[in-house]
């Protein structure tokens, strides 16, 4: 089996990978990442989304040996010296999830969106959260997370 | 005031791990040794299975074993259970086909299971199941809920002549018929109320474990309710002894009502792991949860209405049909009868009402509860029937509810299916989402946007529902197999530290925040030093589970009850320590005070007390851990009022919901912050039914055409709106807590809500759910 090599939240890792390996198997797998969630299988959900070399992509969708030489970040690799990220804190602060199962992939998402659109408006946020789903909070607080996060982000 | 207490918009206690990373779902467990498993499935609808040949299968590399359900079946392995006995027409209880945890002779849907593969890997038992021949008589198949029971269908089973499950009426038949011919006025609608795919974010799955030094197995599920698991797969499924079977369910990533049932791969887990004596781990892909997972709703109805001169209603005349789907699931035939019948007198003194129910069997996935379940359907035919006839009498919607509505004065009241409400007001609530929506402004909207080319419209849903479940004895009688009381236990540490076991669980509804600030209100400790556990057999007592909006009403009030029972022997413990009679001590804010006095005990040092009971009451045992069980007096009835207000552009079909407003009445509201995140996800599942999701078979084939979210339209962020959402409530005479539940009232409220604004916008009388992009472009092109 081939060998794949990528640093994932800062750390240096590799390991041998079918070629069918995705690359969110060998998070979880592999790595025991489990934070990041498989929610369907057709690439619609989002609760698989990670960064790969600073893009938010849905790590169900890309092979494992695709992120060859790249720099992931996972949702366990947002916090910084036990302090969450400002996207992980608006998310709590707003009750921005429930069952947490999709909550992964979209503050991934997230961050994304507010670091290429750093002032964005409601229908903005809702535009490109189009890609995750979540079936607990009709989204209503995710979007307030999104508005606080990206003043905190910005400031 | 005790800081944190009820009332309390306290942030969530369990985000912290969900929002980094560090949840444990079932499917982030791994056990050593753990083997994969793979269900092969009924690629037909219907088909009689002539042979399946393992061999190839059980050769191929890293299969471990294969099994079918003559393996089961030889092994004492009882079938899947249905828990209802519902009475119908003359008397006859619902007839329940048997089904076997692996199907053997006829596959009767597209996902029947009928052998597994177990392996190293999921890809080797994935390829594995791709060896086994199975050769299948396929046999014409009926999907359709209303064609099931006609002369000539396709019949599923036996035991169901002429596909019919249940044959249920409620009501006085000709009373109703009587009022219809004398009435003046009388006003009907069709219906379809769409089949809806649950789909909680986390799919299916199960790890199942055997240890074989202990004979034990334990079972890792996603579950709303693993107790009721355990009791299921023990008592009727013979997996094992109750004592020597723990369920865990861990976090589980919503459940929606399709995680309480007992399905066949969770069972297959268990079982095998003991045959092969190796943890087996199965986990549904997203296709698989499309197939296999039970739906909700699927009702087509006709409803009518008969009113007096004044559009006072008489009397109310409903005949519908349920889908049942192939097999009857864990609550199944109660959910259109019980679930659906009790709820048609809504907010309204309608004296007479009828109701005819045939639930059908089909060549689908079974159908069973799904949020709301059976209430959905109720509020949804009774609030676009009142619509209908304030139509009929030229009446404003609002006007023909407030000549009809249950006055509060008259709470308690009884209506005329068997609910009893026990309080509400449904006027004020009416009044605060009419002024909060603005509806008098209304007209002057639609003005503005008839200007830019746009059809605006209003609609309204006064809902009632009935939940909190349940009175062991009443549902008892109505045929459910099961008491549905709560449990809970309140254990002090010796350091003062609170843990509490709960019989409900949380699948994203916040209990351990909402219920450590219960025990924070009672008992005065800090939320910090509170830790709510759930969801693990082992770990706590007996409990019913989380469905029915039961958690806060029945295991709240569980919990309080526990508490009330550590403040009482606190008491004694604080009356011997402090020098004082019992009946002068109180009890506030976490301090035990000699009336009167400046003697005082913190409840910690009352625990510690407790625990190391040197200077102790004699009599009394030591220690502090108390548990209470809790069976409801009645049910709860949430109700409300919400506007929903569209746009919708008749070049296109573009529909926005440009405004909605939820005015709820859940009484006593113990963490508001996650109450309002109820109802937000609510409505996202009501407002998805009205308008975007509709699960389809294909009529000739039997196949699941919506199979995958890319067929199947979840609500997105971007066919939402934000909310506004305010309450009126009111108190529950029957609860001691005064709340009441909150998690369906959204489902419950908006299908009707959205359904009537868009009517009123394209000025016609009726449009099936979902109301497409597709089907609202026809009906303003067909409206003109």
């Amino acid at each position: 089996m081939p060998t794949v090599s990528m640093t994932v939240n800062g750390q240096a890792v590799s390991g041998e990978v079918e070629d069918r390996t995705l690359l969110v198997q060998f998070l979880r797998e592999n790595l025991n990442l489990t934070g990041t969630h498989v929610g369907c299988d057709t690439s619609q959900c989002g609760a698989c989304v990670v960064h790969v070399d600073g893009d938010s992509i849905k790590s169900c969708t890309m092979l494992a040996l695709q992120a060859n030489g790249a720099d992931v970040t996972t949702i366990e690799g947002l916090a910084k010296g036990g302090v969450m990220h400002p996207m992980q804190q608006a998310f709590m602060d707003n009750h921005g999830l429930q069952c947490g199962f999709c909550t992964p992939g979209m503050v991934m998402s997230a961050i994304d969106l507010v670091a290429k659109n750093p002032n964005p408006d409601e229908a903005t946020i809702r535009s490109e959260l189009e890609g995750n789903i979540c079936r607990c909070t009709g989204y209503h607080n995710i979007v307030k997370a999104v508005l606080q996060a990206a003043k905190t982000m910005g400031g | 005031m005790v800081e944190n207490g009820i009332g309390a918009s306290l942030r969530r206690k369990e985000d912290n791990r969900f929002l980094t990373g560090k949840g444990n779902y079932t499917d982030d467990i791994n056990r050593p040794g753990q083997t994969y498993a793979y269900m092969l499935r009924s690629p037909h609808a219907h088909a009689n299975i002539n042979s399946i040949d393992l061999s190839a299968a059980k050769s191929a590399p890293g299969v471990v074993a294969v099994f079918v359900g003559q393996d089961l079946v030889a092994d004492g392995v009882g079938g899947l259970v249905c828990g209802a006995s519902v009475t119908g027409k003359g008397g006859e209880v619902n007839k329940t086909p048997p089904r076997n945890v692996l199907t053997m002779d006829k596959v009767r849907f597209v996902g029947d299971p009928i052998a597994v593969v177990i392996a190293e890997s999921l890809a080797q038992a994935k390829d594995g199941a791709e060896l086994i021949a199975v050769d299948y008589e396929e046999l014409p198949s009926v999907v359709s809920t209303a064609a099931a029971d006609k002369p000539g269908a396709p019949q599923l089973h036996v035991e169901c002549p002429n596909n019919v499950a249940l044959d249920w009426e409620l009501g006085d038949k000709a009373a109703v018929d009587a009022a219809f011919a004398a009435a003046a006025r009388t006003a009907s609608v069709d219906l379809i109320n769409n089949r809806m795919v649950t789909n909680p974010m986390e799919p299916r799955a199960a790890v199942g474990e055997y240890n074989s030094g202990t004979d034990e197995i334990t079972l890792y599920l996603t579950s709303q309710n693993p107790h009721v698991h355990r009791l299921v797969m023990s008592a009727f499924m013979n997996i094992a002894p109750e004592h020597k079977f723990r369920v865990v369910a861990p976090d589980v990533g919503g459940g929606f009502g399709s995680k309480i049932f007992t399905y066949n791969e969770e069972a297959i887990c268990a079982w095998a792991a003991k045959k092969i004596n190796r943890p087996v781990k199965w986990t549904a892909d997203r296709s698989e949860a499309f197939l296999s997972d039970a739906h909700g709703r699927d009702h087509v109805t006709k409803a009518e209405m008969a009113m007096d001169a004044d559009g006072k209603f008489l009397a109310m005349r409903v005949s519908s049909h349920a889908n049942m789907g192939a097999y009857l699931q864990l609550f199944s035939v109660s959910i259109p009868t019980l679930f659906h019948g009790f709820l048609l007198a809504g907010q309204y003194t309608t004296p007479a009402i009828y109701l005819e129910m045939r639930s059908v069997m089909t060549n689908t996935a079974p159908v069973d509860a799904a949020r709301g379940a059976g209430r959905p359907e109720a509020a949804y035919l009774l609030e676009r029937l009142v619509d209908v006839s304030a139509l009929e009498m030229g009446l404003d919607p609002a006007e023909i509810r407030r000549r009809n509505f249950i006055k509060a004065e008259q709470m308690p009241y009884q209506t005329p299916v068997v609910q009893c409400y026990d309080s509400g007001d449904y006027d004020a609530s009416l009044d605060k989402a009419l002024a909060n929506a603005d509806y008098d402004g209304f007209g002057a909207r639609r003005t503005e946007a008839k200007g830019r080319g746009k059809l605006r419209g209003i609609g309204l849903s006064a809902y009632i529902e009935a939940c909190g479940v349940a009175p062991s004895a009443a549902v008892g009688s109505l045929g459910v197999g099961v008491g549905l009381w709560e449990s809970a236990q309140v254990r002090f540490n010796p350091t003062g530290g609170v843990t509490v076991f709960t019989g409900t669980h949380s699948h994203g509804q916040g209990h351990e925040t909402a219920f450590a600030q219960l025990v924070t209100e009672r008992l005065g400790v800090p939320v910090e030093n509170v830790e709510v556990v759930h969801g693990d057999t082992d770990k706590g007592q007996f409990g019913m589970g989380t469905y029915g909006s039961r958690s806060l009403p029945v295991g709240g009030v569980a919990i309080v009850n526990a508490c009330d029972k550590i403040i009482a022997k606190g008491k004694k413990i604080a009356a011997h320590c402090l020098e004082a009679a019992e009946d002068d001590i109180d009890f506030a804010e976490g301090n035990f005070t000699v009336a009167g006095t400046d003697k005082t005990m913190s409840i910690a040092e009352v625990a510690f007390t407790a625990y190391v009971p040197h200077n102790y009451p004699a009599g009394v045992e030591p220690g502090l851990d108390e548990i209470a069980f809790f069976d409801p007096l009645n049910f709860s009835f949430p109700a409300g009022a919400h506007v929903c207000e569209v746009e919708i552009d008749p070049d296109t079909g573009t529909l926005e919901i440009v405004r909605y407003t939820a005015v709820d009445d859940f009484g006593v509201l113990v963490n508001p912050m996650i109450v309002e995140g109820q109802v937000h996800g609510g409505l996202a599942h009501g407002i998805g039914q009205a308008l975007l999701e509709g699960c389809v078979y294909d009529d000739d084939s039997g196949q699941l055409i919506t199979g995958s979210f890319q067929d199947y339209c979840m609500a997105r962020a971007d066919n939402l709106p934000s909310f506004d959402v305010d309450y009126a409530p009111t108190i529950p005479i029957h609860n001691p807590l005064g709340v009441k539940g909150c998690g369906e009232a959204g489902a419950i409220a908006a299908p009707p809500a959205v359904i009537n604004a868009i009517v009123n916008a394209l000025g016609i009388k009726h449009l099936d759910m979902p109301a497409t992009q597709e089907k609202v472009w026809r009906a303003a092109q067909a409206a003109g």
